[in-house]
């Protein structure tokens, strides 16, 4: 017998790239967002250590990366497309035509939701966007699960024909389990596109009957016995039963033990939320009085059970609808379900620490000048670790990305004929600019925008960790690909002002700003390019400048002005108007906030 | 089944402290014993300097994340994270937390604290103050040893998977090392 592999500690979406790998996954692409973009990361890093040939790549933005996937599929590969739950909405359009055609090899959708949310705009439920593109859509409970459901979905997938949506939230993606690393299957499939223009290319005429054919399809999976709900207490016997998916599922298993129900009350588990098993539903409304269902974050299958007099879950508020159902949400509402009073404690809020650009972060350095340069202006911004400058209130709307661009130009013409037309600046980063920003900017530029973009050009995507751009040359294994020149893309958009600075060379950056709003204000679109690599690279890299040493002087009065402004982790204020300390643990020299005191109390320490 | 551990541990500081790092070393020696480990982690924007909390759980769990009130111990790299996350430990719970000087706490029982931010200047090594506390909690913790064979792995176990992870990194591991054991060792100098 073959001595079996170690376990290995695997975060869920290691297990996920696990799972793509060991299923023959030939082509993955990703666009990185919080809580998903370990995953790539993941399949690379496998794929690498295993010398499997397969194309894995960022792609500029979901809606790119899902149909370089899709067409995978329809060559007959088994491919994959991860991206976060906001990353799905833009690529929305190809998933619900490519619902409609169907796959040829499997084709496998990890859409990561976030519920809380942690890192994210909204809360919103993938597995919705499954139920309305009618594709089936799994839901793991752990990081094991998430791996063996990589299997389930491309056995799915190719049985019916169709993509198939996994959707794992926060708390899979980013919680590690011993795990146990599987077989893994050769690439068997070849590529071979079959030609089928009825079905690759329909017209209107024959999407009609692919809708038909989808309709069928769900009727059929909606009895595919390998998905089919989990009964795990048969010993349990009552006149209730609660019924659970993803992750709730794991608090439910667990709180039932510890509230000495586990043997009472009989916990259901569903794989697939949608489209529910139909036997399932039959056996639940033929068995059951009252049936409690717990899920994140909208009542999916609560919705499928026709009978709502005797369900009990998010549409009639018993669950609640809004925020992430923690365990102990989950544990109180099983012993309020089942009848027994217990007293569980939930945590005080007390308030933690907001998150902050990091000391010496390009972006900060910005956000001051913008606010020299265009102090009452409305600032519109983008997603991305300068969301943040929020807490310097050089930040105003946060919509989704691209937005900051579209938005400017709203405020713009909202402000026609106005007394007074506020400067409008928008900040936004340069991977964001690739993905969404460019049209915005085409538009601008077409209807002639009074108003500065700022971009943050700090040559990576910062906040999920680092992931290259397009402009960075190289690929997801630190392959060389080709460079897009940033200047080249805004030139050739028609913006007539392009100057590019760098943002720690303050006084400079902020003259070159305000030469950036006069020009908006008399002649039209103005981009600044601010460019500074991400201090966190360069540290990583070993290469950060050589620090410039700061202290405060006496002459600090405590008046808050760098705080409020500046708010530099490496900055300590002092209670009751004390003189502002310099954190030499935080502080990596930039020396950025000499220019930002008032009364010139922050200086460069003179040599000893 | 009786003796296997079965720890809940919650580890909370500030982005860029090291708490990923330590809540891992932990999960791996549990690994190495063979007892089935779950963490939960905080990644995105919070980590941007805004508080950062793991959850580690030693033994058959099925959740990721630990209650308010259940776990049995706290490992805090700031001082405020006391106050903020104190609501996890259930009674006689234990906290080890990085201060300058002892804090009144409402929620639990056994408190140890050790001014790790000062002892890291000492050694003139900021990056490792997580591993200072990490070393002062296995010692302190199996020293104090109010339930038996209560912690799944000790110092030496951590060192353990310290050699395996950075291999072929001869200095960091050496100052690793170094900081593990300076934290193990202050368990003598506090109350």
């Amino acid at each position: 017998m073959q001595q079996a592999v170690a376990k290995e500690l695997m975060m869920g979406n290691e297990a996920i790239a696990r799972g793509l790998i060991e299923n023959g996954c030939a082509m993955a692409t990703a666009y990185p967002g919080t809580p998903s973009s370990e995953i790539l990361a993941a399949v690379a890093k496998t794929a690498r250590s295993l010398d499997r040939r397969m194309h894995i790549q960022w792609a500029v933005n979901e809606k790119v990366a899902f149909e370089i996937a899709y067409a995978g599929c329809q060559a007959g590969l088994r491919t994959a497309v991860s991206m976060k739950q906001v990353g799905l909405n833009v690529a929305s359009d190809p998933l619900m035509s490519a619902a409609y055609m169907g796959s040829a090899g499997g084709f496998v959708i990890v859409s990561a939701d976030d519920p809380g949310p942690h890192s994210s705009q909204t809360e919103q439920d993938s597995r919705m966007m499954a139920m309305m593109a009618k594709i089936p859509v799994l839901d793991p409970d752990s990081p094991r699960q998430a791996k063996d459901m990589v299997a389930l979905a491309y056995g799915l997938s190719e049985a019916f024909k169709t993509p198939v949506m996994l959707r794992p939230t926060t708390r899979v993606c980013h919680s590690r389990q011993d795990v146990r690393p599987g077989e893994i299957l050769p690439l068997e499939s070849k590529p071979d596109f079959k030609k089928d223009p009825l079905r690759w290319a329909a017209t209107p005429k024959f999407r009609f009957q692919l809708h038909r054919e989808l309709e069928e399809k769900l009727a059929r999976i909606a009895k595919h016995p390998d998905t089919a709900p989990l009964f795990h207490n048969p010993n349990a016997d009552a006149p209730q039963a609660v019924v659970a998916s993803g992750v709730a599922a794991a608090y439910t298993a667990e709180a039932l033990k510890n509230l000495g129900l586990w043997d009472r009350l009989p916990f259901y588990q569903v794989l697939q939320p949608f489209p529910l098993h139909t036997p399932f539903i039959e056996h639940l409304l033929n068995t059951y009085d009252k049936i409690l269902v717990l899920e994140e974050t909208t009542g999916i299958i609560e919705m499928q059970l026709a009978d709502r007099g005797r369900v009990q879950g998010k549409l009639n508020a018993v669950v609640p609808r809004v925020g992430e159902l923690l365990p102990e949400k989950a544990e109180a509402l099983l012993a309020n379900f089942a009848g027994v009073g217990v007293n569980i404690p939930e945590m005080p809020l007390v308030p933690g620490r907001r998150p902050t650009l990091c000391a010496g972060c390009p972006h900060r350095a910005s956000f001051y000048a913008i606010k020299k340069a265009a102090p009452r202006g409305i600032y519109t911004s983008d997603i991305g670790c300068y969301t943040l400058g929020l807490n310097l209130k050089a930040v105003d709307t946060v919509l989704c990305m691209g937005a900051a661009v579209s938005q400017a130009a709203g405020f713009f013409h909202a402000y026609e004929g106005a007394e007074k037309r506020p400067d409008v600046v928008a900040t936004i980063g340069d991977s964001t600019f690739f993905h969404a920003g460019v049209p915005a900017l085409i538009d601008a530029v077409v209807q002639n925008v009074g108003f500065v973009l700022a971009i943050l050009d700090n040559r990576t995507t910062a906040m999920t960790g680092s992931q290259p751009t397009p402009a960075t040359g190289k690929g997801i294994t630190g392959e060389d690909l080709a460079k897009v020149d940033l200047e080249a893309i805004v030139r050739g958009c028609g913006v007539g002002f392009l100057e590019t600075g760098d943002p720690y060379d303050t006084q400079t950056f902020i003259a070159t700003l305000k030469k950036a709003v006069a020009y908006s204000r008399d002649t039209g679109p103005a981009v600044v390019i601010a460019r500074h690599p991400c201090i966190l690279d360069l540290v990583r890299q070993g290469k950060t400048p050589e620090p410039v040493q700061i202290e405060v002087t006496e002459d600090c009065d405590g008046c808050g002005y760098c705080h409020q402004h500046f708010e530099c982790p490496g900055l300590i204020a002092v209670d009751d108007g004390g003189r502002t300390q310099v954190d030499p643990l935080v502080c990596i020299g930039c020396g950025v906030c000499l220019n930002v005191c008032p009364k010139g109390a922050i200086v460069e320490k003179k040599e000893k | 089944m009786k003796d296997k551990p079965r720890n809940q541990i919650v580890i909370s500081g500030v982005g860029g402290q090291g708490v990923l790092f330590v809540t891992r070393l932990l999960a791996e020696a549990a690994i190495a014993k063979g007892l089935p480990v779950f963490t939960s982690e905080t990644h995105g924007m919070a980590q941007r300097g805004g508080t950062v909390i793991s959850h580690l759980k030693v033994g058959e769990f099925s959740s990721p994340l630990i209650n308010p009130g259940q776990a049995d111990g706290l490992i805090a790299l700031k001082a405020e994270n006391l106050s903020q996350h104190g609501g996890y430990l259930k009674k006689n719970g234990w906290a080890t937390v990085n201060s300058p000087a002892p804090m009144e706490a409402a929620a639990t029982g056994r408190l140890f604290f050790l001014d790790a931010d000062r002892l890291a200047r000492q050694m003139d090594d900021p990056k490792t103050l997580n591993l200072l506390m990490l070393g002062f909690t296995l010692r302190r913790i199996s020293e104090t040893n109010f339930v038996k064979g209560w912690l799944h792995c000790d110092v030496d176990d951590v060192a353990a998977v310290l050699k395996t992870r950075l291999k072929g990194k001869v200095q960091l591991l050496q100052n690793a090392i170094r900081a593990l054991e300076a934290g193990a060792s202050a368990v003598a100098g506090t109350a």
